[in-house]
């Protein structure tokens, strides 16, 4: 039976031969992963279940990121827990201060994920690993504390809608705009239980950083899991980092999809989405020049080297508008490292940015650098809720790294052309 | 298994920031959780809410983060149920396995007005809108999600097991 790439890594989780979409399968999982706020809720899951034992001290990985270092007493708690929990059950990817950075920055850059893997993650980005050819979504804390029990879970096989992205990107213009103009097309509920595929000539161009940034979002249409089939680029980014090989897999050419999208990328402008949907999207030439308060860089979206080496090629020289803050976070130390090395720390501290520990910083509002009533940022990260980075009267505008750098020394949303 | 309340009306696309905001996410106490259960959408939410009330909301209902702390705080704060048109899914996954029923319908958001009287009957999937005596069939669950459910949550179900 022909099947697309999540049906296959669904079959072969459930020992199967095949799959097709709506069947309820139970999958073994290959790495299960919580972070700071998910984990406490799912350890007390693990313990009210009676477990005794993890299923697997290896493939689990403990992340506290979302209000580290620590913000205030209650938020030490729960790391604290987690940390005990790791201890306890000797848990060999618990990431402390010093090593830990953005959940989804990190595990594909320690190599803890190969193509062909299942993750089930208590964070909604989970999704991000479709990046390398991996099954990943999220879950919540319950699932999650019975997975960490038993290393199995069950899932409902989604149907799959492909993406196929073709013809010759301008300059300016790459992943993020690639994903937000989708999520403009499909809308915020477009792809509820449905996995996403992305594919065409154009995707076989993309780096794996741009490739973490779309599958990042693939969430953000409801989707179960995005996923690119994994080529030369994802052999080459796991050659580096890990000593399992993973499972190249692809899709069928004659695999059943519910639905096709072509999407003709030749003329598409850098992406803006407007307060508060993450598919309320304009090209860059149709968006109001609004004044910002704040830009961010960073996120499990938008943190990676590639995106902050783009933004202070850019910068180079220039200098932050007034009335501007501009907050830069790494998402990984190691990326801090390499940003150090190349001169992108300086650079962007010439320019006026501040630049933060490797953390989720301002990306959902608990965290250096929340907005006042009526602030505006951009940010490069993937929500722009209601009080998704603050007040509840504060607005915030989704984009590219490149626009957002540009924006910070212009004062206002603005296009790198107008720089 | 009967819930009997009054009706909070809600729109489409009510995301998980709305329903506990993230700032609020630093404990994992419910109480805690409860108190913050619609903060900056409805700040009254919470003073007013009862026992039993029912959510009724549109399309995509809990979208956005994986928190479980959402549909758990709604739970602690004494909503009995969500009544939508669509969830997104890990909300909905997240509401069975704490015990917490969320029912599809595509006309209750449509007929049921603020402050109505609403009665539910879960094992039926029948709600009745009180006042008006209008009777709907919410779409079935399947049954080991109701089992799920019946047990109280995915915990409970599995210790039965
Ligand atoms: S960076 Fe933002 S979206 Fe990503 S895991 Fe952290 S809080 Fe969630």
């Amino acid at each position: 039976m022909p099947m697309t790439i999540t049906e296959k890594i669904l079959a072969e989780h459930a020992g199967r031969e095949a799959v097709s979409p709506g069947e309820l399968v139970q999958v073994d999982v290959d790495l299960a992963l919580a972070n700071d706020i998910t984990a406490p809720l799912a350890i007390d899951v693990f313990d009210r279940l009676g477990a005794r034992e993890v299923f697997d001290r290896e493939k689990i990985a403990l992340v506290p990121d979302h209000f580290v270092p620590n913000k205030d007493i209650e938020s030490a708690q729960q790391v604290k827990v987690t940390r005990e929990f790791a201890r306890k059950h000797r848990i060999k990817h618990f990431f402390e201060l010093g090593e830990t950075g953005i959940e989804h920055v990190i595990l594909p850059e320690k190599g803890l994920i190969t193509p062909g893997d299942l993750i089930i993650g208590a964070d909604s980005h989970t999704c991000t690993y479709g990046a390398l050819g991996a099954f990943s979504a999220g879950v919540g804390s319950t699932d999650l504390g019975a997975i960490l029990a038993t290393g199995k879970t069950w899932l409902k096989v989604p149907a799959t809608i492909k993406l196929v992205y073709e013809g010759e990107l301008s300059p300016w213009v790459g992943g993020k705009d690639l994903i937000l103009y989708t999520l403009g097309l499909l809308g915020v509920s477009g792809a509820v239980y449905h996995s996403l595929e992305f594919t065409g000539e154009v995707t076989e161009g993309l780096s794996m950083s741009q490739r973490f940034t779309m599958a990042n979002m693939a969430v953000e249409a409801g989707a179960k899991n995005g996923i690119f089939e994994p080529d030369e680029i994802t052999k080459e980014y796991m050659e580096e980092r890990s000593d399992r090989s993973g499972n190249f897999l692809k899709s069928d050419l004659d695999a059943c999809y519910e639905n096709k999208f072509k999407i003709r990328v030749d003329d598409m402008e850098p992406q803006v989405a407007l307060p508060h949907s993450p598919d309320n999207i304009r090209p860059i030439s149709e968006v109001d020049p609004v004044v910002l308060d704040q830009v961010f860089l960073g996120s499990c979206t938008n943190g990676r080297l590639e995106d902050l080496r783009d933004a202070a090629r850019l910068l180079e020289g220039r200098k932050v508008a007034d009335g501007v803050r501009f907050i830069v976070i790494p998402g990984s130390p190691s990326i801090y490292r390499e940003a150090i090395k190349e001169g992108i720390v300086e650079t962007l501290l010439d320019v006026g940015a501040v630049i933060g520990p490797p953390c989720c910083g301002p990306c959902l509002g608990g965290h250096m650098g929340i907005l006042a009533e009526g602030e505006r940022a951009l940010s490069t990260s993937n929500r722009n809720f209601v009080g998704r980075m603050g007040h509840p009267k504060s607005e915030v505008y989704l984009s590219s790294p490149v626009v957002a750098a540009a924006s910070a020394v212009i004062g206002r949303i603005a296009s790198p052309e107008d720089l | 298994m009967k819930i009997e309340g009054k009706v909070w009306m809600f729109g489409d696309h009510v995301d998980t920031d709305l329903i506990i905001p993230a700032r609020y996410l630093n404990v994992s106490d419910k109480n805690e959780l409860a108190k913050h259960c619609f903060a900056d959408l409805r700040p009254e939410f919470i003073k007013e809410v009862g026992v039993g009330d029912i959510v009724v909301a549109g399309i995509n209902f809990g979208c956005g983060s994986s928190r479980e702390q959402a549909p758990l705080a709604m739970k602690t704060a004494g909503v009995g149920a969500v009544i939508a048109k669509s969830f997104a899914r890990i909300f909905y996954r997240n509401a069975f396995n704490i015990g917490f029923p969320v029912l599809e319908s595509e006309e209750v958001p449509e007929q049921v007005r603020e402050g109505d009287s609403v009665s539910l009957d879960l094992s039926k999937g029948e709600i009745v809108g009180i006042e008006q005596d209008k009777h709907f069939y919410a779409r079935p669950i399947p049954d080991f999600m109701r089992d799920i459910l019946k047990a109280g949550g995915l915990v409970e179900y599995l210790k039965k097991r």
